[in-house]
């Protein structure tokens, strides 16, 4: 009997939108029918993500990608022998000779879309565990070293040194510290951590486990946003599985160190991905964000010294250990070492997870990556970095992805999310959209976001009626946010609506517009 | 005099060793590690603005009033949540902070009612004055925009008004969170919150109105509020008050200090004065707001007199009134004899009213027949921590127990009792300290928001000494004796005799189970935490003292105390909750038969003679009578005339039917009272007394703290306590003669060690003072026993756990315990005349669902409670909190008569009520008992005054 071939069908969210479950059933149906052994493997998603589902076969040579796969297709793929790289219209070839994939610096995502997101096996065979058994052997303060030689920083959005941080909790003294993930991926068009969480969710764990061990935290909560329930699933089942093989528990590893681990559900506010926020809804308290200082890393959770860290930047941990700080630090540029994982959507003919040193353009991005809009019509704006990073028109476009090079353009760079708009865009509605966002996911303590960010859709509607004297007043107001908010959520709405009205005023200036007509 | 007005810090002053210094607007200046900017610039003198801050509170940062400019920092930073540092230069007005400040009141004001004039706060509102601070002279948003005030608005909500005392207006409401944080940091109930979020936010009750909600009505978040949204209704009703005195409340034992603030005459409301020592500004619904009883149409402000108890009062003038009381008293003693005669005096009272009764008794009557409520209250305690350490009052003060990390709370049910020092237990608790529980009942401190008791003894009433023992066998027992300690400060010999004795195998736990009801093992693990948690501490009420065994308990505590080393330092000590207002003060001031003020007794000849020079007359070396001494006499004929000033024994003494006939014995009662109590009815001379806030005198609280009471208006019957008492003195031939309490106060820190250096200039300069307060201690003492016992060694006295007497049995199947609720007082003589009869309008009797299940007793039937005291009706409510076998009421309604059901024993060593151990049996019924029905006839016919005749007709 031959033996069975393998093949790959994604788990990963995205890929389940669009039938990944119903392929892989096709599949397996039809190569029973056919008698033909498969052994079907459900990994996370390579990224690509116009391409889901995409089936890929292992062969000799490497992974055959094929995609975007329908049930419809499954019988054709069979009769076009594809377990054996025949010819389909859908054969794409080997999946990392796909230039969007090949031309990647896969470091955090290494092995995203590649394994079995839930076979330690899999894991440790790519490399896992690697970091941790170093980290085992190191002192705390040596690790926190080389997370800070590596250069990494904060990947939810702030840009903070991770190494900073880690060195103030572990300097803290108490009885007892934690590590917080955060998980609560609310910036419109990304999907990053979710992707890790459910292609790669040991990664995580290894990461968090080695900043247990650095700081002397014994216990993590992953704080994951509701809307995940795959990754939820996924990561319980990690959690289990690690468990059990004692990767997490009173003796990690083999080692002396004890490390566990809780996944906790939000409940949808976007104000939980702020880390005090947070840290009062892990707390089970109404989520407003806490006045710093102090800092969470020294009066965090319950108030002990706290990591709290984004998906991304624990998931990167493992790699910095396992390949050293200086293999990291050597991508990128200037202050933004390593690579960051950029997510394409919005009106983007080519969509996915783009994992790139820093340094690499905005057009590059856009136009190599993304191969311009989906709707074929011409770019008009790309806002950076979620809801409250700024919108670049076309002449910014060569700006690269680098943290002080956004700020200085100001704008930012966040969690690496990019949302493209073509030329039928309104830029005044959406710097109307930017309030109004904020409007509704103010947690309401402070003032200027509490009532400047109704004000502000109020206000902006005036202006969009024809009223341009209240240019001004908006001018103020976001000098207003921008300076005295407690948080970044009204600190930087103004950022998207001061972008928009600096880069397309034209979208603002109404009144001609309503005189012609009449 | 004008409005007092405490400066305002914004963030709580730390207390830290280590000075930072910093430059604010040029000016240098030296703070406390750990205090804010805004703090540091407030002691410069400078007020940055600020909405959401206020020093009761920890900094919370939402208004963004209070931005700053740091040098070498980025931004604005909130200077209420920036701590200062060494070398730091903070500038507090620029063009741009100005800029940022107007544009967040722009914004504030944009949903605000500019209803100013017509508004409660206006004359005391904060954002009324921050708009004034930054100019704002405009808002520029527009009337057509969202907003909580325009009644048609989607988001306006209706104002709570449930609440009697305050309203709340959501229309007005800043979302500064400054109630919400006081209902959890200050008072620790966290019953409100903030519902919605953006714009949306609102302060809301959790949801239902405020009634419904979990608030106490303390206060704390009206205090808090800095407009109109929080507002007492009496303001609503009358406006802003226009002077203010700082007094002392008259409710428990806590002795919170409060402003008066008044509009000529009249009372409009109470504050909490922050820097009284026992409150620091916080408050519970009885001080804050239930002083409607001082101006209650009830109060009788004219003498009256009658010849017999079945007469109507006739009201007379006072000369005819004292004459009559006084040429009645000498009456009787010349015909009955010199000791037929005595008086009782009122722990509601002055110190000075206190101590000018005792006087009239010794010196006017000529023997020692004075006795007061404390010793239905807390004379055990007197007994044994006198016995003990060899003082008879609590050793710590309230603070101390900020720096508790065990704590043992037996027979007192703080959150309800002593609500203002429940606040601050829990807020030590909340910070992590452990908490034991000793009390049949499941109180609210055994399990509430944030608070859990590590172990609850629920012990069987009645076994209080069983379980002390037992906890003290598994210190000596298991090496948990803090041997340094007990070799240093203690009696050798009398611990080593303790020591075989607990340890012997019947006070262990496991013996003691068969008693107190106690698993072993709880016992053990509670021991073990109080022995080695570090500083441990233990706070006890009545549920200690109303027992036959009260003064053993106590002594039981203080040994437990001494072997564990937790007496004379912060955090630890051996604490009374003193029930009423003054009741560790008319101790003080000499009401005991058997000692003068001080506790020295009165067989002492150097002390005794020393009285005898200063007041003039011979004094009695022989001990008079007690309370129930006195009843037995007049009911056995010997004892004929009493003075009673506000005491109700008639209500608040057990066994009420051998009170009101010892009462109904006697010739001449001369009752001084604000109303016609339970006790008048028995009266013959009815003299209207004075409320706290019609005269000058001084209460001394549970903490020893004298604390000044002050006069805010006229006494409404003409005369003050201590006045009547004069005079009363005088026409008994006994001169007295003081112009003023605090000539009053001279006499008694003259002929008293401990008062030596009292004085109303003392108390005037430092606010307060805690006894013991002579050359030894000029400023006072707050915490006892610091370096040596005042006893010199302290004394381990053996504690035989006996029985009580009351025993259940067939006809008597359960135990009633009693005890009191938080919205009504003792009595109930004040409570019941204002609005706190809207959470308590009535007495019930708690049960378990067993004991009610076996009687076919639902919650609001009307129950049966009988003993072999006698019998009365009340509703049953059902509740766990009850363990099986045990029933509870309160005593506060005169109409139920609780105390017809509790018995004669008493404590062996001090004659106190054992009120909390009666056997009775519940069932279903249909009717009143007899007695309550007698009752109800007798507060008619008892109570009748003669209406006026008009001179002229």
């Amino acid at each position: 009997m031959s033996t069975s071939i393998k093949i790959y069908v994604p788990r990963d969210a995205a890929a389940l939108s669009v039938g990944a479950n119903r392929v892989a059933t096709a599949i397996a149906n039809e190569a029973k029918k056919r008698g033909q052994a498969v052994e079907i493997i459900r990994n996370g998603s390579r990224g690509m993500l116009w391409l889901e589902p995409l089936v890929e076969v292992e062969t000799a040579k490497g992974r055959v990608a094929f995609g975007p796969v329908t049930p419809k297709d499954v019988a054709s793929l069979f009769d076009a022998n594809f377990l054996n790289t025949g010819a389909h219209p859908l054969n794409l070839g080997l999946t990392e000779e796909i230039p969007f994939f090949k031309n990647q610096e896969r470091l955090t995502f290494a092995r995203v879309g590649v394994i079995d997101p839930l076979s330690l096996d899999d894991y440790i065979a790519h490399g896992g565990f690697a970091g941790l058994k170093k980290a085992v052997t190191m002192t705390g303060a040596s690790i926190v070293q080389e997370v800070a030689d590596s250069g990494l920083r904060g990947r939810g959005g702030a840009g903070f040194p991770t190494g900073i941080k880690w060195k103030t909790v572990l300097g803290a003294e108490a009885d007892q510290k934690y590590i917080v993930c955060n998980a609560d991926e609310g910036d419109s068009g990304t999907f990053a951590d979710r992707m890790l969480m459910e292609g790669d969710p040991f990664t995580l764990i290894e990461g968090m486990a080695i900043a247990g061990v650095a700081v002397g935290a014994t216990k993590g909560f992953i704080y994951l946003r509701s809307e995940y329930p795959h990754a939820y699933q996924t990561l319980l089942e990690a959690i289990r599985t690690a468990r059990a093989a004692r990767w997490l528990g009173p003796a990690i590893g083999g080692s002396n160190y004890a490390f566990d681990l809780e996944v906790r559900l939000g409940a949808g506010a976007y104000i939980c991905g702020e880390e005090t926020s947070l840290l009062e809804s892990l707390e089970g308290k109404r989520a407003i964000v806490r006045a710093k200082p102090p800092l969470p890393a020294l009066k965090g959770l319950f108030g002990k010294p706290t990591i709290v860290n984004n998906v991304m930047s624990l998931a990167t941990i493992p790699w910095i250990m396992a390949n050293g700080a200086k293999a990291y630090a050597d991508f990128g540029m200037g202050r933004s070492r390593g690579t960051l994982p950029i997510q394409l959507a919005g009106n983007i003919k080519q969509g996915g997870l783009i994992e790139k040193a820093f340094g690499v353009s905005l057009r590059e991005i856009i136009d190599v990556y993304g191969g311009g809009t989906h709707s074929g019509r011409s770019f008009r704006a790309v806002q950076v970095g979620g809801p409250l990073g700024a919108y670049f028109p076309e002449s910014l476009l060569d700006t690269p992805m680098d943290y002080e090079a956004m700020a200085a353009k100001k704008g930012l760079l966040g969690h690496g999310g990019m949302v493209v708009f073509d030329d039928t865009v309104d830029l005044a509605q959406q710097a109307r959209f930017a309030f109004e966002f904020c409007a509704k996911e103010s947690c309401g303590k402070c003032t200027p976001c509490r009532i400047g960010a109704t004000r502000g859709v109020e206000t902006m509607d005036k202006v969009i009626a024809g009223d341009t004297s209240k240019l001004a007043l908006i001018d103020d107001l976001c000098h207003l946010m921008t300076d005295a908010s407690l948080c970044a959520m009204g600190g930087l709405t103004p950022v998207p609506v001061m972008s928009a009205m600096t880069h397309f005023p034209d979208d603002f200036n109404r009144a001609p517009k309503r005189m012609a007509a009449e | 005099m004008t409005l007092i007005k405490e400066l305002d810090y914004g963030t709580p002053i730390r207390i830290s060793e280590q000075m930072v210094t910093l430059t604010i607007d040029g000016a240098s200046i030296s703070v406390p590690a750990g205090t804010s900017v805004m703090a540091a610039a407030m002691k410069a003198g400078t007020a940055i603005p600020k909405l959401c801050a206020t020093d009761s509170l920890e900094p919370f940062g939402s208004c963004r009033m209070c931005l700053v400019e740091i040098e070498g920092r980025r931004g604005t930073p909130a200077s209420c949540t920036t701590l200062v540092e060494p070398g730091m230069v903070v500038k507090t007005q620029s063009d741009n902070l100005h800029k940022l400040r107007k544009g967040v009141m722009e914004l504030y004001i944009s949903d605000h009612p500019l209803d100013c004039l017509t508004c409660s706060a206006n004359g005391d509102c904060e954002l009324q004055d921050m708009a004034g601070v930054v100019g704002l002279r405009d808002v520029r948003y527009g009337k057509d925009v969202a907003n909580h005030f325009e009644t048609t608005s989607p988001l306006a909500l209706l104002k709570d008004e449930t609440n009697p005392y305050f309203t709340y207006d959501p229309a007005k409401c800043i979302v500064c969170n400054r109630c919400v944080r006081a209902c959890e940091e200050v008072q620790g109930t966290f019953a409100l919150t903030i519902e919605g979020r953006g714009f949306d936010s609102r302060v809301s009750a959790g949801g239902v109105s405020f009634l419904e909600s979990d608030c106490v009505s303390c206060g704390a978040c009206v205090q808090a509020c800095p407009t109109a949204t929080l507002m007492e209704n009496t303001v609503i009703a009358k406006g802003q008050p226009e002077h203010s005195a700082v007094t002392t409340c008259a409710y428990c034992g806590v002795g919170c200090s409060f402003k008066a603030e008044m509009q000529g005459n009249e009372v409009i409301r109470m504050v909490p004065y922050k820097d009284g020592k026992a409150n620091e500004g916080h408050s519970c619904v009885k001080g804050r707001f239930a002083w409607g009883y001082a101006t209650h149409t009830d109060r009788i402000t004219k003498p009256m007199i009658r010849a017999k108890i079945t007469d109507e009062w006739r009201e007379v003038s006072w000369e005819e009134a004292i004459g009559h009381a006084a040429s009645e008293f000498k009456r009787i003693q010349k015909t009955y004899g010199k000791d037929a005669v005595g008086a009782i005096t009122s722990s509601r009272c002055t110190n000075e009213e206190v101590f000018l009764v005792q006087k009239l008794v010794r010196a006017a009557f000529g023997n020692n027949n004075v006795d007061t409520c404390a010793r239905v209250c807390h004379s055990p305690t007197g007994y044994g921590l006198s016995k003990t350490f060899g003082t008879s009052a609590g050793t710590q003060d309230f603070k101390s127990v900020a720096k508790a990390d065990v704590v043992l709370v037996i027979g007192a049910n703080p959150t309800d009792g002593h609500p203002v020092f429940a606040s601050r237990l829990k807020k030590r608790l909340r910070a992590g300290a452990k908490l034991i529980v000793a009390d049949p009942r499941r109180i609210d401190l055994v399990k509430s928001p944030h608070i859990k008791a590590e172990h609850h003894l629920a012990l069987l009433p009645g076994t209080n000494v069983a379980l002390l023992d037992s906890l003290a066998h598994v210190v000596v027992t298991e090496g948990l004796v803090n041997e340094a300690f007990v070799r240093e400060r203690c009696d050798l010999q009398d611990f080593e005799v303790w020591a075989r004795f607990v340890a012997e195998d019947r006070n262990s736990p496991e013996a003691m189970e068969a008693f107190t009801g106690v698993p072993a093992d709880e016992v053990r693990k509670a021991a073990r935490l109080f022995a080695k948690g570090g500083n441990a501490a233990i706070y006890y009420g009545l549920g200690v003292t109303e027992h036959s065994q009260g003064s053993t308990t106590v002594m039981a505590m203080a040994n437990l105390a001494m072997a564990t080393g937790n007496i004379g330092r912060d955090g630890v000590g051996v604490n009374p909750l003193r029930g009423q207002n003054n009741v560790q003060g008319s101790c003080d001031m000499g009401s005991f038969p058997h000692e003068f003020s001080g506790y020295r007794h009165v067989s002492d000849d150097s002390t005794r003679e020393m009285f005898q020079s200063m007041w003039g007359v011979e004094l009695s070396n022989e001990q008079g009578f007690r309370i129930p001494n006195m009843l037995d006499e007049a009911v056995d004929g010997g004892f004929k005339g009493i003075y009673i000033q506000g005491e109700d024994i008639a209500q608040s003494d057990p066994n009420t039917v051998h009170v009101t006939s010892g009462l109904e014995a006697m010739e001449c009662v001369v009752v001084q009272d604000l109303f016609l109590c339970e006790t008048a009815k028995y009266a013959h001379v009815f003299l209207p007394g004075s409320s706290f806030l019609e005269k000058d005198g001084t209460f001394t609280n549970a903490e020893r703290r004298i604390s000044r009471v002050r006069k805010v208006m006229e006494p409404k019957s003409g005369k003050a306590e201590w006045q009547i008492t004069i005079d009363l003195a005088k026409a008994l031939g006994y001169e007295m003669n003081y112009t003023h309490p605090s000539e009053i106060m001279d006499e008694i820190a003259a002929l008293t060690p401990t008062f030596k250096n009292v004085s109303y200039a003392k108390l005037e300069e430092k606010g307060s003072i805690q006894w013991p307060c002579n050359d030894k201690a000029p400023e006072g003492t707050p915490i006892m026993h610091v370096d040596r016992f005042v006893r010199g060694l302290g004394k381990f006295m053996i504690t035989d756990y006996v029985p009580t007497e009351e025993r259940t049995g067939p006809r008597f199947p359960l135990l009633l315990t009693t005890g009191r609720i938080l919205s009504q007082y003792n009595v109930g003589a004040q409570t019941r005349r204002t609005e706190n009869n809207v959470w308590h309008n009535e007495d019930v009797l708690e049960i378990h669902p067993f004991d009610a299940e076996q009687r076919g007793i639902k919650s609001g039937d009307l129950v049966s409670l009988a003993s072999r005291a006698g019998d009365i009706a009340l509703r049953a409510e059902v509740s766990e909190r009850m363990q099986p076998g045990v029933v509870y009421t309160t005593f506060h309604h005169a109409k139920t008569g609780a105390n017809v059901i509790t018995t004669d024993n008493s404590d062996w060593a001090t004659n106190c009520p054992e009120y909390k151990v009666t056997a009775v049996e519940v069932r279903r019924t249909n009717h009143y008992s007899d007695w309550q029905e007698k009752n109800n006839r007798e507060e008619i016919d008892l109570k009748k005054i003669a209406p006026h005749v008009l001179a002229a007709e």
